[in-house]
């Protein structure tokens, strides 16, 4: 199984409704916590749209409710024209269309890397072990982590670990990968390895939301960015025109604090 | 007693790094380790030494010498008592597989989430509530003497039954506690990841808190297990012929102590190796799993 093998797979599934994602009207609060106002979003196949904003703006909290691991409030989530947010739909197919990768990478430290990357083939998607262990082989090789399939994940770097954590999402070949700030727990020279991992991706025609605050990254590599704000999307548009010419005023002290810290 | 605090490395003045110039050689025996381990040695002799003199001179000694350890009793109770343990061990090997699957059951039944499996956390919470609190010996009575005095048609009249459910009982409610720590100790992140790929409720459980959960609750399963051992003792009371019981017919048969001396020797055969065996098998997953753990 190859990165094209799983988009164009993600791409046949695809075809009976509509956009890969489409939130309407999504509501979330924790408590008295409001962290989510009425998200209205949709991703078009390969397309890849970047979440930006401030700590505790709810790119985290959008993520999670897609991956169904928060029960929202209000509104609707389809994949691929199906509502995976109504009554009695099965959350665990469900999720297997979806893959997530979490900024704390989040292995079972318990597991080799291998196995790490094969459980949920075997046991949530009835693979044969033959059949798990060499497509898990092959997808590790891909991203240069073939000489790691039997370590343990402490044993490897943070890089390696993420690199391991997207390959383990890849596994079960997702219509559409969530990364939700992943390269935060990083050391800065170890963020460049994950990142080109995510370029890879997006050329292959990976459809991809992610929550980052790597904005060169996101200008590179975004079809889109999304700015949140309060809990609702403040402003969206083209990379180059999200970074050069903001709108709204919010967006513009954002931009101009993340100037100021050097990390445009 | 200071003495036992042996010198590691960082004692040794010459292994600490000057600034500039080359780094300290390192000597080729540590004579600073050495001098630790031999004043130890010696503090540790002269202890046991002095309590030894002061328990030989005590005025009282000949006769607990004679009610403690009498050569000649020895010789007489250790073929009755040592063989009587085998009881013992059937007993707590019975009881600890029982109890290490009972228990788990229950910690699992107490962490299931949601509303409507409020009965099931309900009725395990009693479960461990009532069996942690009513001391084990009751239980034995209860079960050992009550049940078969009901008079039921085949129910079981073997008190080693009853001290295996009895044991079982009530160990499940301190170890399903055991277990729960363990669950509760992984990070939810652990669950969302599985659950994330599509994981069942139950796969995340299995496959990816439960190893976790077990493996850092080896050292205190052993501690309970240890207790259970030595409560083994406690079925002496409903007629089981066990090492304990043993003990006493030879105690009453000789008028003397030694064979319970025969008996705590027998249960430190026993725990300590299961100790050293339990501090290997968690030293060995440090090892296997962790890039800095020696």
């Amino acid at each position: 199984m190859s990165v094209e093998a799983a988009s164009s797979r993600g791409g046949a599934a695809a075809v009976p409704g509509g956009p890969a994602l489409d939130i309407a009207g999504l509501w979330k609060s924790f408590g008295d916590l409001q962290v989510l106002r009425g998200i209205d979003l949709t991703v078009a196949e390969h397309e890849v749209v970047c979440l930006i904003g401030s700590s505790g703006c709810g790119k985290s909290t959008l993520l999670r409710c897609v991956n169904l691991l928060e029960p929202i409030d209000a509104g609707r989530i389809l994949v691929a024209g199906e509502e995976i947010t109504a009554q009695g739909v099965d959350v665990n197919r469900m999720r297997r269309r979806i893959g997530i990768v979490f900024q704390s990478f989040n292995l079972f430290p318990h597991m080799s890397v291998l196995h790490n990357v094969t459980l949920a083939p075997r046991k949530a998607a009835g693979k044969p072990k033959a059949r798990a262990e060499a497509d898990a082989t092959e997808l590790l090789a891909r991203f240069g982590l073939a000489d790691k399939r039997n370590e343990y994940p402490d044993r490897l770097s943070g890089g390696q670990q993420q690199r391991v954590a997207i390959v383990r999402a890849l596994a079960m070949e997702p219509d559409l990968l969530l990364l939700d700030e992943i390269t935060s727990a990083l050391d800065p020279e170890l963020v460049a390895e994950v990142l080109n991992v995510i370029r890879e991706l997006a050329r292959g025609g990976m459809t991809m939301v992610i929550a980052t605050h790597e904005m060169g990254f996101a200008r590179d590599v975004a079809n889109r960015v999304c700015f949140l704000d309060g809990g609702s999307i403040l402003e969206q548009g083209a990379p180059a025109d999200m970074f050069s010419h903001p709108r709204e005023a919010r967006t513009q002290q954002f931009l101009e604090r993340i100037i100021a810290a050097g990390r445009l | 007693m200071s003495g036992l605090g042996i010198g590691g490395p960082l004692d040794s003045g010459d292994l600490i790094l000057r600034s500039g110039g080359r780094p300290p050689v390192r000597p080729r025996f540590d004579q600073s380790a050495l001098r630790s381990t031999l004043v130890a040695l010696i503090s540790t002799v002269v202890f046991f030494a002095f309590v030894g003199f002061v328990v030989v001179n005590a005025p009282g000694w000949s006769a607990v010498q004679q009610s403690f350890f009498n050569g000649r009793v020895w010789q007489e109770s250790v073929p009755d008592v040592v063989p009587a343990f085998l009881t013992n061990v059937q007993l707590f090997c019975i009881a600890e597989v029982l109890i290490l699957i009972l228990a788990l059951a229950i910690a699992v039944m107490r962490s299931l989430p949601g509303p409507v499996l409020f009965p099931v956390r309900l009725i395990t919470t009693i479960y461990v509530d009532f069996f942690r609190a009513v001391p084990g010996v009751l239980i034995i009575y209860i079960l050992g003497f009550g049940i078969p005095g009901l008079g039921i048609a085949g129910v079981p009249t073997d008190p080693f039954f009853y001290a295996v459910v009895a044991l079982t009982l009530v160990y499940s409610a301190y170890v399903s506690e055991v277990y729960r720590a363990g669950i509760q100790s992984v990070h939810p992140s652990q669950e969302a990841a599985a659950r994330s790929l599509g994981l069942s409720q139950f796969q995340a459980l299995r496959y990816v808190v439960l190893p976790q959960a077990i493996r850092r609750v080896i050292p205190p399963l052993l501690n309970d297990f240890i207790g259970l051992q030595k409560d083994t003792v406690l079925v002496s009371y409903i007629g089981v012929v066990e090492v304990f019981r043993q003990a006493q017919i030879d105690e009453a048969a000789s008028f003397n102590f030694t064979p319970y001396v025969v008996v705590a020797l027998v249960f430190l055969v026993m725990t300590i190796p299961l100790a050293r065996f339990t501090d290997w098998l968690v030293a060995r997953d440090r090892r296997r799993f962790l890039a800095n753990a020696r």
